[in-house]
């Protein structure tokens, strides 16, 4: 028999990423350049809750879109003709997330020139996304309603990795067994850090909080030397 | 389908792996994955022989598994205990201020070569 011969490599698999991350994470820094990662299951609202609220943020901040759809690029057009702001297309090649380097290269197609925000919406799923680090200085999740308020239990990884959670869809609480309380346990069980805001995309109720929240979180960063 | 991201980014790394050792052939690629990884081996493994077979290098090669046991410690009493049976609260004194300590890994162990 044919004699085996090993070789240890004893290697993260997420190990390259994480220093890709870090790497765009710091780049960013020096351009001071926001970028918010934005997940969630497909149809939460991502895309509408973004239309809302960048419309109350465009004239405090220049910004740019991210949207990482497997195969359209219905949500970029549908950002850009909505709010006028700058928004591409990523493709994802098939991919069930983005890792920093796919989002380090679309970065590289956006005009970024004077921009203080960008955001990705990354691609609609709660377990991926969560894996990999795109190189963003925040992220955020948004649950909706009808998707329930155990996600957090079934979800770990990706309550832990948000330092917003965003539950989208307020006006459909009462035909829903969504409770708001238990929600917000289950959320600090998985990262007690994580800031909570409850929204309507529809109505437009709480936007205005979710508004100066992000503008909040992109002036504390630019002010922050530490924060790299 | 979160496996088969998973499967290229092994396969970019075995392939590193065996240019720097100058290897022409794999035969198995050995994976410690920990029970609490997000990573379900049986889905890693269709995933693998689909993409495995499509690189000269890997051709035929076999995926190997080693599940790692999770292991969650307690802040409170200092003792150490099994995550997948008893969850975010500790069974020696009923605090719930633990912490995963090992079981989330996704990780090469080695490349065998034959
Ligand atoms: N009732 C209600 N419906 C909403 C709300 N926000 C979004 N929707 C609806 O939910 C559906 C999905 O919204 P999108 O904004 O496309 O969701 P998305 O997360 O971007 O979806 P993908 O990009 O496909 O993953 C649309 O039909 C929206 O009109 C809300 O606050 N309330
Ligand atoms: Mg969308
Ligand atoms: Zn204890």
């Amino acid at each position: 028999m044919e004699e085996v011969k090993i070789i240890e490599i004893k290697k993260s698999v997420f190990g390259e990423n994480l220093r890709d991350a870090e790497e765009l994470r710091s780049e960013l820094k020096e351009k001071g350049i926001f970028l918010l990662n934005l997940m969630s299951s497909p149809g939460s609202g991502k895309t509408t809750t973004l239309i809302k609220t960048l419309s109350l943020l465009k004239d405090r901040l220049r910004i740019a879109v991210m949207e990482a759809d497997i195969d359209s690029d219905v949500d970029a057009r549908k950002i850009r003709e909505a709010t006028g702001i700058e928004s591409i297309q990523l493709h994802t090649g098939g991919m069930c997330h983005l890792d920093a380097e796919m989002t380090r290269q679309g970065l590289e197609n956006l005009p970024l020139e004077g921009v203080d925000l960008v955001i990705l919406e990354n691609v609609g799923n709660l377990v991926c996304p969560a894996e990999f680090d795109t190189g963003s200085c925040t992220n955020a999740m948004i649950l909706s309603v009808p998707e329930g308020h155990d996600k957090p239990l079934k979800y770990p990884l990706m309550f832990s990795v948000c330092d917003t959670v965003i539950i989208n869809k307020t006006d459909v609480l009462e035909y829903f067994d969504f409770d708001m309380e238990k929600c917000r346990e289950y959320v600090h069980m998985r990262n007690p850090r994580a800031h909570i805001i409850p929204v309507s995309a529809k109505t437009g109720e709480g936007i205005p909080e979710l508004a100066d929240w992000i503008y909040k979180l992109v002036t504390n960063w630019k002010n922050d030397s530490s924060y790299a | 389908m979160h496996e088969l991201g998973i499967v290229f980014y092994i396969i970019r790394d075995v392939k590193k792996a065996a240019e720097e050792n100058g290897v022409k052939h794999v035969s198995a690629v050995v994976m410690n994955i920990g029970e609490v990884s997000t990573v379900i081996p049986e889905y890693l493994d269709d995933c693998w022989r689909w993409a495995a077979d499509k690189e000269e290098i890997l051709k035929g090669a076999q995926l190997k598994v080693n599940r790692l046991e999770a292991v969650s410690y307690c802040e409170d009493c200092g003792q150490e205990y099994e995550t997948v049976r008893y969850g975010k609260t500790c069974p020696h004194c009923g605090s719930g201020r633990t912490y995963l300590l090992r079981g989330n890994e996704v990780e090469i162990k080695e490349i065998e070569v034959s």
